[in-house]
């Protein structure tokens, strides 16, 4: 049932990717549709009532393995996190450059435009 | 002491920002420095370094930042983090057994040191803070031209 | 602990349709901001505090970036989308939808991590071991710079050519006012 409100996450910012007819609101679409597949990676990886993958000073490797979540999915989402925010930041300057050329955020007043 | 037609937010938000943004940048030092044993590490330091620094920008404006901390030091410190990650990843392949990333704390045997890994955490936190900075104050910087 | 988690994603889910559909650009950029800061907390619950660290600073400076864009400017979509364009839109989604749920009938059972369904998982070998081969208690910093020190690499010269592009892009005008000054 969660991964399902998690798919619908995702949908909701792909509607607004195909949908939208506003520049900006296609580089928001898609930071929605990111947080939905970094959720959804982090919902594959938890054990119900895990503890965080820190070990404990003395606490047994094995029973640390068996009552941790898995590291994995963290680890890579973190880089993923990072990495959203600099393809944004690069889609929200071709944005401000696209606004300061056309005059507006607009794509069907921005292709009415070329030339 | 700032002029009072300086670009920025209100009295009150200056003064709170100026006792804070010290503690906020040691906190980012304290994460990146103790990220092998507590929760963050090089890429949580090096996102709230960068904070501190957007928030200097939104309450003083864009000059000010700058004159602290300017885009080319923000570029050289990315540079700089990433030579410091790749140099020792390097070296590990020289001085370990050939593996890329090789731990170079571990010949001694048993219980390995986190000093090769602290060494990696502060490289990335410099690359990250540097990196987001500079991307945020290219960014904002725009802003005073397009009123020209 | 699963309907709070719930809840959380129901909120961030209203908070995305929000902004989605909402005319005014800078309401849909709060909306987002209101997504990531409940998905922050979501990563709390879910056993996750380095991404939360992480997810709330990148969060912020997504936000001031966002509103930078959008402060000032022409924001408000005028345009009526056509008829046919949205019944189209929504199709394609409700397709996609479709595909995704059948995908999910072949995840795990939630609570129970995808590591424990095979045998000799690495995620499991890096747990019993990490801490000692490695040094770091983190398990997640362990695996982000020892183990996989590959991907991380990876992502700073991704992270480095995207702020490089950035610096492009912004860059003729600002050269010009150096000039001037």
């Amino acid at each position: 049932m969660i991964y399902s409100l998690c798919l619908l996450l995702i949908l909701v910012g792909l509607y607004g990717v195909v949908s939208s007819g506003q520049t900006l609101r296609i580089v928001i679409s898609l930071a929605i549709v990111s947080h939905g597949i970094h959720l959804l990676l982090l919902l594959i990886g938890y054990r119900e009532g895990g503890k965080s993958p820190i070990q404990d000073a003395g606490e047994a490797a094995s029973t640390f393995a068996a009552a941790s979540v898995d590291p994995i999915p963290q680890a890579l989402v973190l880089t993923s996190i990072v990495i959203s925010l600099g393809v944004t930041a690069l889609m929200v300057a071709l944005c401000i450059r696209l606004y300061e050329r056309y005059g507006t955020f607009d794509v069907t007043e921005i292709r009415r435009l070329r030339g | 002491m700032l002029p009072e037609d300086h670009p920025g937010m209100g009295t009150f938000l200056k003064t709170v920002i100026r006792w804070m943004k010290g503690p906020i940048l040691l906190f980012g030092i304290y994460i990146i420095l103790y990220g092998h044993v507590a929760p963050g590490g090089g890429f949580g330091g090096g996102v709230v370094i960068a904070s501190a620094f957007v928030l200097m920008t939104l309450a003083y404006g864009e000059p000010y930042t700058l004159e602290f901390f300017s885009r080319d030091q923000a570029l050289t410190l990315a540079c700089l983090g990433l030579l410091i990650f790749v140099g020792l990843a390097w070296a590990g392949t020289w001085a370990g057994s050939g593996v890329f990333f090789d731990n170079l704390t571990a010949g001694a045997g048993g219980h390995r040191d986190h000093l090769f890994l602290t060494a990696l955490e502060i490289g990335s936190g410099l690359f990250v803070s540097g990196a987001l900075f500079m991307g945020f104050s290219v960014l904002m910087g725009h802003h005073e031209e397009d009123e020209e | 602990m699963t309907e709070v988690l719930a809840l959380l994603i129901l909120l961030s889910v209203v908070g995305a349709i929000v902004a989605v559909v909402t005319p005014n650009l800078l309401y849909s950029v709060i909306s987002v901001g209101a997504v990531g800061f409940l998905l922050a907390i979501a990563f709390l619950l879910l056993s996750a505090p380095d991404l939360a660290v992480v997810q709330i600073g990148v969060e912020s400076i997504c936000l001031v970036l966002l509103l930078r864009a959008t402060l000032g400017r022409e924001v408000d979509d005028g345009a009526q989308r056509p008829l046919v364009g949205v019944a189209f839109a929504v199709a394609l989604v409700a397709g996609i939808g479709l595909f995704g749920l059948q995908v999910f009938y072949e995840f795990p059972e939630f609570g129970i991590p995808a590591m424990e369904r095979f045998q000799d998982a690495a995620a499991a070998t890096y747990l019993a071991t990490g801490a000692e081969t490695t040094g770091a208690p983190n398990i997640v910093t362990a695996v982000l710079l020892d183990f996989r020190g590959w991907d991380t690499l990876g992502e700073g010269t991704v992270l480095f050519c995207a702020v490089l592009g950035a610096t492009a892009i912004m860059r003729r005008r600002a050269r010009r006012k150096d000039d001037a000054s």
